[in-house]
């Protein structure tokens, strides 16, 4: 996990590990302060003399230079390098999900990946910086300290290491105690918001329901479990500062103690006792940071762990080397097609499917809820991969094709589709983004969309706002069908695209397609037998089984699923929506 | 408790009146302050003291060295057999004090957590608890991130306040205080030179921290531009994935990273140096108050000895740190103060008006045929109408008869929608509503049950003015089925339960099968026990629908809404739906909204909307004869079907 997020420091290497040394320079300049204020005490002060003040004055204004100066160096490249890696992260992450399958983007959720993008790499950052520099600057400190200490008086040290050990022992107790606790408050925690923001998003629906004070109680309960377990973990947490005192306390004690001897029998100053008071001050504080450290990257491994997560997923589908690249014709065969989603239950959604569609076919697919349309149409263009059998396009097995030259030529409109901020012209050029302004109002025709952006103030260069809340449904709809058709595609597949569409401007759409686009094959999947009654032949799916594959009238008179569809539809069948709305 | 909490809402509210931004910190200040005393007034006064106390045992045991040297190690240097008994002593006293000032730091701890913790947890009951009062209009103007934010960013900046940064600050005061006493005590100039330095040190934090400030807000707004493309591409990935436009997305995304990582660098290395600046000079300080301190001790000037130098050096050093720490702390104070502010504007939003006291029970006939109030649940139901000035209570049977007499209605007072509506449906009717997108179908429906009030005109409801109802007495007599489906963390059979909390499990299942959701259902991994979350996202938007409606039939509702609620559902699969609907409903009034023919033709008036207005009304048959848009409409598909 570790190796995997490393390697996105790559040209932050040089500064990263500049910010550690400057950062032990400062530490070691920071542990000669206290020896020079001793000196200065001790050969000055005491001994009036006033030269050894300057002198040693002199020295720790030295020192504080040089500290100063360490200490911006390493804070500044502690800064260029954690965003600098962080940066990296984010780019390394986003560039793997751009090759993600349909399969790979339906495994994350979409709110996940954004969360993972953002907050949990924030979080990497901070945990980053903190390693590369008071992750060093804290051991550095105890251990120049404990140097010092040492050379000082080697036998009043044992008073620290005493302190030491009770410190280290108390404060991993805490911690290994507490980390536990906080991980489980804060997935209560996110559970508790997630709670909210479903009351926020239905708050029509509790309210309809009456259910106030239900949910009142379910979140009032929720909450003061949350309370309790954030005491716990609190009150266990918050032990330190006594800790760390009667620690401190405990080694003034004791140095004062042993100290007075010592220096009744000469064998230690004054100003090495003021010093010793400054050093394990010194190694107290940083075992304290050191344990603060520990608990943050503790908490931060979570998010590590999610980042490398998206890092480390591999496309399910990835176009073949040396894959082809001309796709001959519009024709389609499915042979022997099994398919089943991977994040799903397992169980087949489309089985044994045989399917021949000719070159500029027009093929209208028809089924109930959860037939599997979408999932058959999926596997032309390779957004998922068949279980069993072999789809081919142009006489070859799309897993031959080169992705790109294949999704090129088979031009999908999902039902689930979304426009982009940016004008109009910009979203119709995601199908060619070298398209004239005449192409686009061409293919608009087509789709019957210039009919409304022409009524716009500002026509093509009308903005989108961010989920195309500015448009109607069906606008939106008929923009999604006029950007798929710039592609200019062998293939273009429909998947109820017109369905906020009213019924005669889907007519006149599904007339421009037979009259421009002839010899482009067209599969048209709707829930109105109108969209599709005009077909060459029409698809019924049944549960994931062809039930019927004929013609509209073949199939009035031999399959019965079909009838029922037409019979409920045409006892004043159709629709009432009029054109898109204004 | 809750209602406690209720009543002191609107009493805040009429302190605060409309506030502007973060104009009057002193008043938020109050306002939270009194929020946590009002329940923890014993707990601060120990938290105080416990405070008080520790923080003198430390100054004390900053001095402590001086006291060290002068009271015990220098009379032992002059002793020829030193003893070794007052220092013993000594020690022992202030092992005391330690003990003291350990314990009262470990008591005020443990109580500030349950103090913050708690206040955290009050504050977030009534931020819910206020929220649902609230009417659907303030979550129509107000994002859903915002008020999100308030629950996780808000709370949590103001559980470091009151849990850090106000007993930190009250510690540090209390230590700078006593510091800065005793140091005037030991020497009024070098005092002076101190105070001094520490000016310069607060002058270097201000201009240093007002950089990184600056460069802070523009990490935020780039990393709030970054948020939003992610949001906007990955949301669009697969149309991404269809159109081949990948590199083109990797390009910008390139662009926007580049941008937060400059300024991510330039606002964290402005907060990193802060740390190493004001400790140099704080150094630099020492060096020269030592100085001269030094000369003057030496020369004998302003009587200061050389005890006294060491011991104000000391106390210099322990002088610098607290005020480092308060201006630290500062920066996190205006930020939780920020917070405050928008939870209290949340807290002061009006809630939903309800002035209403007729109120829905269920009601059975007496032998003479009257109806009497009983509390089973007999599938009749009655409004309880009490006459204040007689003092009696008449019942009046609900049958489902709404009439809207000339409603005018708008989201506010400049844009009415709605105009002169009119409509009466008599009980037991299905009433429909057509007409293009924002003809204003889905806002009639809004009105009778009171998610929006009325600008002008009445809506009478089996004759009562909707007004008069109690909401939540009107509401639980109408079953609505959105248009935006939304289901509930829970299992699938908690989601039908939803519309009615003590309907048993067959109940439940008699709803799906009713709603044509079993099938489905059974076919789940887990059948009626399968977990759904994120709003039922592993289910179709025509699966989510059913068991939106089975959860509404299961509610057994007077009366019922359905609002496109079978837009995603095949025709066939509709028709079996509808005939399960239809007998549920006979004999109640039902409003259907819908784009499908096939799914209003059978109703018992259809009301034709139009640019907020209804141009058109009445059965099918008589429509189709009036020959008006209805029939435009529906001949005009007849022809695309022929």
């Amino acid at each position: 996990m570790l190796k995997k997020l490393t390697q996105q420091v790559k040209e932050y290497t040089k500064a990263s590990l500049l910010t550690p040394l400057f950062t032990a320079l400062e530490a070691v300049v920071d542990t000669m302060v206290p020896l020079a204020m001793g000196r200065m005490v001790d050969m000055g002060i005491n001994q009036k003399n006033m030269n050894a003040v300057f002198l040693y004055g002199f020295t720790m204004v030295l020192l504080a230079g040089l500290g100063l100066l360490f200490g911006i160096l390493a804070g500044k490249y502690a800064a260029y390098a954690s965003s600098g890696f962080a940066a990296n992260v984010r780019d390394a992450m986003y560039t793997n999900i751009q090759t993600f399958s349909f399969a790979n983007i339906d495994k994350f959720s979409t709110a996940g990946l954004v969360t993972r993008l953002t907050t949990d790499v924030t979080n990497l950052q901070n945990a980053y910086q903190m390693i590369i520099r008071i992750a060093v600057r804290a051991p550095m400190m105890l251990l120049f300290s404990l140097i010092m200490a040492i050379l000082i008086s080697f036998d009043l040290s044992r008073v620290f290491l005493v302190a030491i050990l009770f410190l280290l022992i108390a404060l991993s107790f805490i911690i290994s105690h507490a980390t536990p606790l906080f991980r489980s408050v804060f997935k209560k925690y996110d559970d508790l918001n997630a709670s909210v923001q479903e009351n926020v998003s239905a708050i029509r629906v509790v309210k309809a329901f009456v259910r106030e004070d239900y949910e009142k109680k379910k979140f009032g309960k929720a909450a003061e479990n949350l309370y309790h377990m954030f005491v716990k973990a609190e009150t266990l947490v918050v032990n330190n500062q006594p800790i760390m005192m009667l620690a401190i306390f405990g080694s003034m004690l004791g140095l004062s103690w042993l100290g007075a001897h010592y220096i009744v029998l000469g064998t230690l100053t004054e100003g090495e006792l003021t010093m010793m008071f400054s050093y394990v001050m010194g190694i107290l504080m940083s075992l304290m940071m050191l344990s603060m450290i520990f608990v943050m990257v503790t908490m931060s491994s979570a998010s590590a762990q999610r980042i490398v997560e998206v890092l480390e997923e591999e496309s399910s589908i990835t176009s073949p080397a040396g894959g082809i690249t001309e796709v001959k014709d519009g024709s389609i065969s499915f042979k022997n097609v099994d398919f089943a989603y991977s994040t799903g239950t397992g169980e087949p959604v489309l089985s044994d499917i045989n399917l021949d569609i000719k070159s500029g076919e027009t093929i209208g697919i028809i089924g109930g809820t959860g037939s599997s349309k979408t999932s058959l149409v999926n596997l032309i263009s390779r957004l998922y991969d068949v279980t069993g059998g072999s789809v081919l396009v142009g006489g070859q097995d799309v897993r031959s094709y080169d992705l790109e030259a294949l999704r090129d030529q088979v031009s999908v409109v999902l039902q689930k589709n979304e426009l982009f901020s940016g004008s109009i012209l910009d979203n119709l050029r995601w199908g060619k983004p070298d398209a004239t302004k005449e192409e686009c109002i061409e293919a608009c025709k087509l789709a019957c969309a210039d009919e409304f952006i022409q009524t716009f103030p500002d026509g093509y260069e009308t903005h989108i706002e961010q989920g195309a809340t500015n448009v109607s449904g069906g606008q939106k709809q008929r923009l999604c069908i006029a950007r798929a058709l710039l592609k200019h595609p062998k293939i273009l597949i429909l998947d109820d695209s017109t369905s906020a569409v009213d019924t005669a401007t889907d007519a006149r759409i599904q007339e421009a397609f037979r009259s421009y686009i002839p010899d482009t094959t067209k599969l048209i999947i709707a829930q109105r037998i109108s969209s599709v009654q005009n077909a060459d032949r029409i698809l019924v799916l049944d549960n994931g089984h062809v039930s019927g594959f004929d013609t509209h009238e073949a199939l009035l008179s031999n399959n019965e699923i079909y009838r029922e569809v037409y019979e409920s539809q045409t006892q004043g069948g159709g629709d009432f929506d009029q054109k898109g709305g204004m | 408790m809750a209602e406690q909490k209720t009543m002191r809402g609107p009493g805040g509210r009429r302190n605060m009146g409309p506030r502007p931004k973060l104009e009057n910190p002193g008043q938020i200040m109050k306002r939270l302050m009194g929020i946590v005393l009002s329940k923890y007034k014993f707990h601060l006064v120990i938290v105080v003291i416990g405070i008080i106390v520790s923080s003198v045992v430390q100054v004390v045991s900053m001095t402590f060295l001086k006291t060290l040297f002068d009271t015990y190690i220098a009379p032992l240097l002059t002793q020829q057999n030193p003893d070794f008994m007052p220092l013993a002593k000594g020690l022992m006293e202030i092992s005391g004090l330690f003990a003291i000032g350990i314990l009262a730091s470990f008591i005020y701890a443990q109580i500030m957590v349950r103090v913050g913790q708690g206040t955290m947890y009050d504050i977030r009951v009534q931020l819910f608890n206020h929220m649902e009062s609230l009417p659907i209009k303030y979550f129509d103007t107000h994002a859903h991130g915002d008020i999100m934010s308030i629950y996780t960013n808000d709370v949590d900046t103001l559980r470091q306040m009151i849990g850090v940064s106000l007993p930190q600050i009250l510690s540090s005061i209390i230590q700078i205080v006593s510091v800065l006493i005793s140091m005037i005590v030991l020497n009024v100039p070098l005092t002076i030179m101190s105070l001094f330095v520490v000016g310069i040190m607060m002058v270097a934090t201000k201009h240093i921290a007002g950089m990184s400030g600056k460069y802070f807000v523009v990490q935020q707004t780039s990393l709030g531009k970054v948020n939003g493309y992610i949001e906007e591409m990955i949301g669009g990935q697969k149309v991404v994935k269809v159109f081949n436009h990948e590199e083109e997305s990797i390009a910008e995304f390139r662009k926007l990273n580049e941008e937060l990582r400059d300024a991510a660098n330039k606002a964290n290395g402005f907060a990193n140096i802060l740390m190493p600046v004001n400790a140099q000079l704080g150094n630099l300080g020492y060096v020269l108050i030592a100085t001269v301190g030094a000369l003057l001790a030496i020369n004998g000037f302003g009587g200061l000895t050389l005890g006294g130098l060491i011991a104000f050096l000391t106390l210099n050093k322990s002088f610098t740190m607290p005020i480092a720490q308060v201006s630290q702390q500062l920066n996190s104070i205006v930020m939780a103060l920020a917070g405050a502010d928008r939870i209290f504007k949340l807290l002061d939003s009006e809630p939903e008006v309800d002035e209403g006291y007729v109120t829905l029970v269920n009601a059975k006939k007496d032998a003479d045929g009257n109806l009497v109030e009983t509390t089973e649940r007999t599938g009749l139901w009655a409004w309880k109408h009490p006459h204040k000035a007689e003092g009696t209570v008449t019942y009046t049977e609900l049958t489902g008869d709404v009439v809207f007499d000339d409603v005018d209605f708008g989201y506010n007072d400049e844009k009415i929608v709605l105009h002169n509506i009119k409509l009466f449906a008599t009980p037991g009717q299905k009433i429909a509503f057509v007409g293009s997108t924002g003809a204003g179908k889905t806002t009639i429906t809004n009105l009778i049950n009171r998610f929006y009030t009325i600008q002008d005109g009445k809506i009478r409801y089996d004759g009562i003015n909707v007004n008069k109802i109690k909401l939540n007495d009107l509401r639980r007599s109408l079953g609505i089925v959105l248009q935006d489906t939304h289901l509930f963390t829970g299992t699938v059979m908690e989601n039908i339960r939803y519309g009615r909390l003590d309907a048993t499990d067959e109940e439940c299942i008699a709803a799906a099968k009713l709603a044509n959701a079993h099938g489905l259902i059974t076919r789940l991994p887990q059948g009626y026990d399968t977990m759904l979350t994120g709003d039922g996202a592993n289910l179709s938007q025509g699966q989510r629908q059913l068991l939106a409606i089975a959860r509404a039939a299961v509610a057994d509702p007077p009366v019922l809404i359905l609002d496109e609620a079978t837009s995603s559902i095949d025709t066939r699969t509709e028709m079996l739906v509808q005939k399960g609907m239809d007998s549920l409903m006979k004999g109640r009034t039902t409003f259907v909204i819908a784009h499908r023919l096939s799914t209003v033709k059978n109703s018992d008036c259809i009301m034709v909307l139009e640019n907020g207005s209804i141009i058109e009304r009445g059965t099918h048959d008589e429509l189709i004869a009036e020959k008006g848009k209805y029939y435009q409409l529906y001949t005009g598909n007849l022809a695309e079907n022929a």
